[in-house]
């Protein structure tokens, strides 16, 4: 995930000042990590020296930073660019579940192993239900819908491939 | 606290097949219980057990003090026309009568009149978004609308305790997210308990909690399934 692409698009609709960047980018992506001032500033630097973007400074007379910024053509063409280009499905299986729940097959003993997966399974579950509490909450927004269902579809990949390994590796006489 | 819904023991057969192996299982006034586990594991017949539609072999089945088993079959039928609302897969409508005669059935059972059960079921409808199509027949609804029209006569006659066999089962995920988003609402609105059968984890996760069923019996480890332990 790039954090440039993201303020690229959020400059698409219109200029905007650092703060206001990095609360559209917490409302937009509200289940992912806030973004720190340090790290807007760090990236419009790097996309105003790559022309993407420019700032447009206001006279100042005392008060906070009014920079704004203002997507570029070559900012636009970048941003279209990113958005066309399509995301290789990832090449190689990773993951700490699945990590280790390889090794806890091959190196750990049977009780530590299903220990491991009762808690591994109730912490997902734990963590599915508190986001499907706040799906269905009252206030749940479009962006908020949208980051949790993400979320749950992946805790949910997590469960189902947790069960159907049990079952491969249990097998039919060892049920 | 006592239970509202009290499983002790079951056990029931189908023919040599045991389906249930005793199974306890406690269901508090309110809560949302989900009833899990792999296709066959005795779930839904824990529920048709539950919601007095079956007999259990053995073990005593108690809502509110009264023991299921002993009711006779006339007090078993009031008791799931009046405090038990019953939800499956498929809504299993009655093609021939509109979505608000449907929704207005269990009222008409109860002895209920025609006009005062027609417009607590418009209420149900309209709360269910399918008000506007109260005078449809099933055949001319979509599937969720179908589920709604079955949701608002589940709980039309104010169930304390609402069964509910995958209930969006057959719908795609999206609408059954709707649906099923729309029964916990109103469930957790009139403080009725759903006991919820379902093998999905994420439908599970609409539930207070969950008890998993694995060949007949309660498995506490959730899994659903034996390891090796």
């Amino acid at each position: 995930m790039s954090t440039a692409h993201v303020l690229l698009g959020l400059l698409a609709a219109g200029p905007r000042h650092g703060y206001d960047l990095k609360r559209a980018h917490d409302e937009q992506l509200p289940r992912a990590k806030p973004l720190a001032f340090g790290q807007v500033y760090a990236t419009l630097g790097r996309l105003e020296r790559d022309g993407f973007v420019v700032a447009s400074s206001p006279e100042r007379d005392g008060g906070p930073d009014r920079t704004s910024y203002v997507i570029t053509e070559a900012g636009r063409a970048h941003l279209a660019a990113w958005l066309s280009s399509v995301e290789p499905p990832a090449a190689h299986v990773t993951g700490e579940i699945f990590s280790k729940v390889v090794v806890a097959l091959l190196a750990a003993d049977d009780t530590t192993a299903h220990d491991y997966l009762i808690a591994q399974r109730a912490a997902h579950m734990r963590r599915m239900r508190e986001l499907t509490a706040a799906k269905t909450g009252p206030n749940a927004t479009t962006a908020e819908l949208i980051a949790v269902d993400y979320a749950i579809g992946h805790l949910d990949a997590d469960l189902q491939w947790l069960q159907t390994t049990l079952r491969r590796v249990a097998g039919p006489d060892k049920e | 606290m006592e239970p509202l819904l009290n499983g002790t023991g079951i056990t029931r057969s189908f023919g040599p097949t045991p389906a249930l192996r005793g199974v306890d299982i406690d269901v508090a006034e309110g809560e949302i219980v989900a009833v899990t586990g792999p296709s066959g594991c005795g779930k839904s017949t824990l529920l048709h057990c539950l919601a007095g539609i079956l007999r259990a072999d053995s073990g005593t089945v108690t809502y509110r003090d009264q023991n299921l088993g002993l009711l006779s079959e006339a007090a078993r039928s009031r008791l799931r026309r009046t405090e038990f609302g019953v939800l499956f897969q498929f809504g299993q409508l009655v093609p021939e009568l509109t979505a608000v005669e449907n929704a207005a059935l269990p009222l008409l059972l109860a002895g209920s009149g025609r006009r005062e059960a027609r417009t607590v079921a418009l209420g149900w409808l309209d709360r269910l978004g399918v008000a506007d199509l109260a005078d449809q027949r099933p055949g001319a609804m979509s599937g969720g609308q179908q589920q709604r029209c079955a949701t608002a006569r589940a709980l039309v006659t104010g169930p304390r305790v609402l069964f509910a066999d995958e209930p969006t089962g057959s719908l795609d995920a999206l609408t059954g997210e709707q649906v099923l988003g729309e029964i916990v609402q109103v469930a957790r609105a009139q403080n009725t308990a759903v006991v919820l059968v379902t093998h999905e984890a994420k439908v599970a996760a609409y539930a207070d909690r969950e008890v998993t069923l694995r060949d007949g019996v309660v498995d506490a480890t959730g899994l659903g399934l034996g390891m090796r332990a």
